[in-house]
């Protein structure tokens, strides 16, 4: 069934290097993305889920090498990605697009939107003249603008419409692989449900397969078939959203989702919620052995030694915790 | 009615740019009991932080409030002269913000933030204050408080930030604590702290909050009365329990149906809200939701409608209240059937 996963992340690592001292001296790395493993099924929305600083955005980026990873292996499509050249790139950028955060930041201000969108078409010189005008237009539909559109500038659109503006420019190249960065974060309620239900709508009419990173909960298990939970660069658990959600075994993801106000006051009265105390430690010098022991109320002496591995529980449920894997625990 | 802490009166309040008159808060009123948490909802641009700093008088040029009135156990803020309400804000009413990052002072340590309001409001010497601070960090959960007192803004954590934030805030004991989206920078286990302490706070020293968020989540959490604001107006206003299962407005109802819920398996798919909001330069002279609304009359565009009354103070504007308005599906807002 190899050919049923378009992507595959064996043991990824991203360090990024920080000096102390003036004259060098020892590296510190702040471990972002330590030694994760995960894949992705062909036409399925992977979700990411975790905090700030949880390594889900590096996790992102480096699929598609905008980081280029310490180590592991990004394979895609069968190709391994993860140490290839940039001239050898430029065919898999066209294939992995990217949806980034802030509508705001993303889009240049010096652009019309026609250029913003046009421009993946140049780079990749696939169309030009009056295609790439009828392409323009085209996508400017799909995402539920009209033609009008083109020649105006970022600042002359809403937040949602501006997501709308780069997800067109994501989709100008025809991916097949679109890496979503926390599409919906910066738009308002009313509007967020706008662009996951077009999101949605691309998916089944161009089968294309996402990676939804989020830090919302509710809004993640509405778009995800399966879910990691990431806490400080490690993945603590993997299983499909529904699964989850009604049996999160890692403590990490039981405190995570216990966490999430429900818009219900009956519900909200009743509830028993988990609150883990303190903050999340830091990447550069984290816990030994299981990182999040330190804020787990399970937490043994051997969660502080030996560094719990993912383990596959059930059907494509794999959790990483000593308390869960170890029957003597 | 000495019950309210808080009455505002018909508040409008416009920004006048070099485009025009912005009327971002167009004639909004509402009450704050004493003890209670009152919600604000409503999307960016409704008006619900303008409303709020309003009440601060906190408004920066080209900022101006332009009618109503702000009453404040008695007293009318709006009309208060600038000399006086430097006595009333940080001693009576207290605020926080978003983004704990921005609005702490980089250069002053936790503990000096703290104090400056205790020293200037109840005349405090600067050992009684630091005693005083440090309680306060004690109270809010910060871990060792006599050696974090000396600590700068950047070696707090975001969590950690929020909470001291808190701490200035609530160092005079006010009588009212605005808390403009308090939580909607933090991490949702940290969220899950910061509301926790909040409760908490406001059974040990009985202050009113208003709590200004676009969450429904945190709302059904700890308020018990809800405003829900579009447009510069407000839409609707009730006990939680009514706004989130009995809604009247369309707005409210659109709001409710295109949040994703994570408590129950749906395979439908989410109702969002068409269009985007007004544009408060030129607003409509009818209901601001005129263009998004499911169920627009005719009479929707010309005039905005009266606010009709329920049970518990529960009131909305829409014309579908009307006897001779079409009836629609009553809305039984957020309760679903157990499948």
């Amino acid at each position: 069934m190899a050919n049923d996963i378009l992507l595959e992340v064996n043991n990824l690592k991203k360090y990024f290097p920080i000096k102390k001292g003036f004259f060098g001296g020892a590296t510190l790395n702040v471990k972002a993305v330590d030694d994760i493993s995960f894949s992705i099924k062909r036409g399925e929305t992977f979700g990411l889920v975790g905090e700030s600083g949880c390594g889900k955005s590096t996790t992102g980026r480096t699929l598609i090498r905008l980081y280029n990873p310490t180590a592991g292996e990004i394979i895609f499509d069968g190709v391994n990605i993860a140490d290839m050249k940039e001239s050898q790139l430029m065919e898999y950028r066209k294939r992995i697009q990217m949806i980034f955060q802030d509508p705001y930041a993303s889009l240049n201000t010096r652009m019309t939107v026609s250029d913003i969108i046009g421009e993946p078409l140049d780079i990749h010189g696939l169309a030009s003249g009056k295609e790439r005008q009828a392409r323009i237009f085209n996508l400017l539909e799909t995402v539920g603008l009209s033609k009008d559109h083109a020649s105006r500038y970022p600042h002359e659109f809403s937040g949602g419409q501006r997501q709308r503006i780069g997800i067109a420019r994501a989709l100008a190249v025809d991916p097949e692989f679109i890496i979503c960065d926390e599409p919906i974060s910066a738009l308002d309620v009313s509007i967020q449900a706008q662009v996951v239900n077009m999101l949605e709508d691309l998916q089944k009419k161009h089968g294309l397969t996402y990676l939804f990173i989020a830090h919302d909960l509710s809004m993640v298990k509405y778009i995800s078939d399966r879910i990691g939970v990431m806490y400080l660069g490690k993945m603590a658990e993997i299983a499909s959203a529904d699964e989850l959600y009604a049996k999160p075994l890692h403590p990490y993801a039981q405190a995570l989702l216990s966490a999430i106000p429900i818009p219900d006051p009956e519900i909200m009265r009743n509830s028993n919620r988990i609150i883990i105390e303190g903050d999340v430690p830091s990447p550069i010098n984290p816990p030994s052995g299981c990182t999040f022991r330190t804020r787990c109320q399970y937490a043994k002496p051997l969660c502080a030694e030996v560094e719990p591995k993912l383990v596959e529980v059930s059907d494509d449920h794999w959790v990483s915790c000593h308390k869960v894997n170890d029957p003597n625990f | 009615m000495s019950k309210n802490i808080l009455e505002v009166k018909d508040l409008k309040t416009s920004f006048y740019t070099h485009l025009g008159e912005v009327q971002a808060v167009r004639g909004v009123s509402f009450n704050v009991g004493k003890g209670q948490i009152l919600g604000i909802v409503g999307e960016s641009g409704s008006g619900k932080s303008v409303t709020s700093l309003s009440v601060m008088r906190l408004l920066q040029f080209p900022g101006k409030i332009k009618s109503g009135e702000i009453l404040f156990q008695g007293e009318d803020l709006a009309k208060k002269p600038e000399k006086e309400m430097l006595g009333v804000r940080g001693d009576k009413i207290a605020m926080i913000f978003q983004d704990p990052m921005t609005s702490l002072n980089p250069v002053y340590s936790i503990g000096n933030q703290i104090m400056e309001g205790l020293k200037l409001h109840r005349g405090l010497n600067k050992s009684e204050a630091k005693q005083e601070a440090i309680k306060m960090l004690d109270m809010v959960g910060i871990p060792a408080p006599e050696e974090r007192i000396d600590n700068y803004p950047h070696e707090f954590s975001g969590g950690m930030r929020q909470r001291a934030m808190i701490a200035i805030a609530l160092a005079c004991e006010p009588d009212l604590l605005i808390a403009d989206e308090p939580t909607t920078a933090l991490d949702v286990t940290i969220q899950a702290q910061i509301l926790e302490l909040l409760r908490d706070l406001k059974d040990k020293v009985e202050t009113s909050i208003i709590l200004i968020t676009h969450d429904l989540g945190v709302v059904a959490d700890l308020c018990s009365r809800v405003v829900v604001m579009y447009g510069g107006l407000v839409m609707e206003e009730g006990e939680i329990d009514d706004i989130f299962y009995q809604p009247r407005h369309p707005y409210t109802m659109g709001l409710l149906k295109s949040i994703p819920r994570l408590d129950i398996d749906e395979d439908e798919k989410l109702v969002p809200i068409p269009g985007s909001p007004p544009d408060l330069l030129k607003p409509p002279a009818g209901c601001p939701f005129y263009s998004r609304c499911p169920y627009t009359m005719k009479i929707c565009l010309d005039q905005f409608p009266e606010y009709t009354y329920e049970q518990n103070g529960h009131r909305s504007a829409c014309w579908l209240n009307h006897p001779d308005a079409p009836k629609i599906e009553v809305s039984t807002g957020v309760r679903r059937e157990a499948k």
